[in-house]
């Protein structure tokens, strides 16, 4: 009899949910799904002790359709919520899934705090350059110059670098990929989510639908060609001079680093008022 | 800080103490069995994050002071997922930053109680001084349509039960619960004896029985409420602010839609003779009476103290509920009345609904008018006992 090919990302589908999923063709979303369920499944992760955050935006969407503990929050808030869940059950493994104007626009100030607090949370940014659920404006990371539905005449203002922010605000484990490196991608949410603190994982994405159709950047195919182009490992881009630096990007893990912990140093706070023989517990 | 050590909780005689309005609430919501507290410092409500700032390490629970008053009631939304009995205190200003975070908690019914202590508004307004301007902000201030419930005390032994009661009713109808102080009542110092902790009652949510794979966290059922799992615990469930079905997914359909907004609804309207407290002072021959709420209830008995010895046949009518508004009540006790001053420290936020109720001054079953007199302070200053009479013996 024909066996149905059981593939690693059923078992982490919600079986219960209405398919299909609300992405477009060609999206990154369902790529950065499929990565962030095979980083759990080598990982041996428990379900149960799971929880995946997110606040509004294409991005966002993707807890309704896994089967951990799943939170679909408010526009920006992702990380508030994440630092609720995690301080109250340190034990949890918590991810946020966000997107770029989810996590630095509206969310900018709970990022950097989170970061600033080195509190041990995941945050995955699949960063598309544009606000997609909305159709199609420009984000915080949105080039200088590109159009977007609110910048018909090319985006004036300056665009954030997500790395260098979170690094900034002093997460201590800063990396970035593109939805081309897939095999990368997993090795990178793979080493954030063992990763003791607050990290960060910038996956470029691509929005061939909106922001892609709006800036004559091609096919979805093309687009992903054009990740593999532009984006180059940290040693190689260093090696650039400034003039060819503006036409490409670095990928890679920037920050990589131990620091106390937020959840474990209130751990340390709390036992200091527990008598000695609690403490073993 | 406001530094009255607390005593040990032990089921010994408890011995009478000195204490604020904000203190009660914190120790209050200890003995309600808080156990994660976010917060942003904001005057007037400061003292209560300071002590649970203090208490909550020593049992075990969670202090954390967020970046904002967004953060904060997001926190502790994520941490009563999480299990948690949680809370925040504010006043306005963060109370307005709140309401996305509130009508969240609402909309996907996760159990969490919001102090906050009023002070004068609109904008930055009057930090130190009191007021009561956020009635309406506490029943419609998040967006969409759906009912809230809001406490009230009016002294600083009433701050501690009514906390512990923002608690239990949180925890037993799934919602957010609105706990409004003002900047007096949170300030100024009473002497109570605080009920013994054995006596209280308190209530947990109630958490599923079934297996994970049967679970539905928004099932309606007689009682409106569905009980609710804590993330962690097995059951792998989904909550969102979108409007969801009985498993917490997206939809678009309307029947679905409509069960989970009545459901909403009627989780509410259907408890109120559960939800609403009043005190009815000296109504029982009253022919005029004061209709007042929190801190301006104090000066509202102390005038029927005064119209009393006068003679005057005056009581006073205090909501401790003061949402779901107690419509029946007032009805009952205030429909009859010649005159009804309403006291309040806003531009009419209580006596409109009570005109509401009441249906204007005609009261057609004495084919006769009513008079209802407004009472407003709005300059930061409190309404004294004697404005009241005064007022009493100039529209009789």
């Amino acid at each position: 009899m024909a066996q149905i090919p059981q593939k690693v990302i059923h078992k982490y589908l919600r079986h219960e949910k209405k398919f299909p999923h609300v992405w477009c063709p060609g999206c990154s979303n369902g790529i950065v799904l499929g990565t962030v369920i095979r980083a759990i499944e080598d990982l041996k992760y428990e379900r149960d002790n799971i929880a995946m955050v997110s606040g509004i935006g294409c991005s966002s969407r993707m807890p309704v359709y896994v089967d951990f503990n799943t939170l679909h929050s408010l526009h920006g808030r992702a990380i508030a919520y994440a630092t609720g869940i995690k301080m109250y059950k340190p034990h949890m493994k918590v991810m946020v899934i966000t997107g770029d104007g989810d996590s630095t626009a509206i969310g900018g100030n709970h990022f950097i705090h989170a970061a600033r607090r080195n509190i041990d949370i995941t945050v995955i940014v699949i960063n598309n350059y544009i606000y997609g659920m909305t159709g199609g404006q420009f984000s915080p990371t949105t080039p200088t110059g590109d159009k977007a539905t609110t910048s018909p005449y090319g985006n004036i203002d300056s665009t954030f670098d997500i790395c260098k922010l979170a690094i900034g605000a002093g997460a201590t484990f800063v990396a970035r990929t593109t939805a081309y490196h897939a095999i990368e991608a997993k090795k990178y949410i793979e080493k954030a989510f063992e990763h003791k603190g607050f990290s960060v994982v910038d996956i470029i994405s691509a929005c061939p639908v909106i922001y892609g159709r709006l800036n004559k950047k091609g096919t979805p195919a093309q687009m992903m060609i054009d990740m593999r182009d532009n984006s180059l490992p940290i040693a190689q881009y260093e090696k650039l001079s400034e003039e060819e630096k503006k036409f490409k990007y670095p990928r890679g893990i920037f920050v990589q680093e131990n620091k106390p912990e937020y959840t474990e140093k209130y751990a340390e706070l709390v036992k200091m008022f527990q008598k000695p023989e609690e403490q073993g517990k | 800080m406001a530094k009255n050590k607390i005593k040990e909780t032990s089921s010994k005689k408890q011995e009478m103490v000195l204490m604020q309005g904000n203190e009660a609430i914190a120790l209050g919501a200890l003995a309600a069995g808080v156990d994660f507290f976010a917060g942003y410092p904001i005057t007037p409500s400061t003292e209560i994050a300071e002590i649970l700032s203090e208490e909550l390490p020593k049992k075990g629970g969670k202090f954390i002071q967020m970046e904002d008053e967004i953060a904060s009631i997001s926190a502790i939304i994520g941490a009563s997922l999480a299990g948690a009995k949680a809370m925040t205190a504010t006043s306005g200003p963060g109370f307005s930053l709140m309401q996305e975070g509130i009508g969240f908690a609402k909309m996907a019914e996760v159990p969490c109680v919001v102090v906050n202590v009023m002070r004068g508004g609109p904008s930055t307004g009057l930090p130190t001084s009191p007021s009561q301007s956020d009635i309406m902000q506490a029943r419609w201030g998040n967006h969409g349509d759906t009912p809230a419930i809001v406490l009230y005390p009016n002294s600083v032994l009433e701050s501690y039960e009514l906390t512990i009661r923002a608690f239990n009713l949180a925890e037993k109808y799934r919602t957010c619960v609105v706990l409004l102080s003002d900047e007096v009542l949170g300030h100024m110092r009473e002497a109570v004896v605080l009920p013994d902790l054995e006596k209280v009652k308190i209530i947990n949510r109630i958490k599923p029985t079934i297996p994970p794979e049967w679970y539905k966290h928004y099932k309606n059922n007689p009682k409106y409420i569905s009980p609710l799992a804590s993330y962690g615990e097995g059951y792998r469930f989904h909550v969102t602010g979108l409007a969801h079905d009985e498993r917490g997914f997206p939809t678009n359909r309307a029947d679905e839609i409509e069960t989970l907004m009545e459901r909403l609804k009627n989780k509410i309207l259907h408890h109120i003779d559960d939800l609403v407290q009043i005190e009815s002072y000296m109504m029982e021959d009253a022919t005029r009476a004061i209709f007042a709420a929190g801190i301006s209830s104090r000066a509202a008995k102390e005038a029927v103290n005064i119209l009393r010895k006068a003679g005057r046949r005056v009581g006073m009518l205090r909501p401790l509920t003061i949402w779901p508004f107690p419509d029946d009540a007032v009805r009952k006790y205030l429909f009859d009345m010649k005159t009804i001053i309403v006291a309040e420290l806003n531009q009419g936020q209580l006596s409109r609904e009570l005109k509401r109720v009441m249906g204007g001054v005609w009261n057609y079953s004495k084919q006769k008018k009513r008079k209802i007199v407004e009472l407003q302070k709005n300059n930061g200053e409190i309404i004294t006992p004697e404005e009241i009479v005064n007022l009493f013996r100039e529209v009789r």
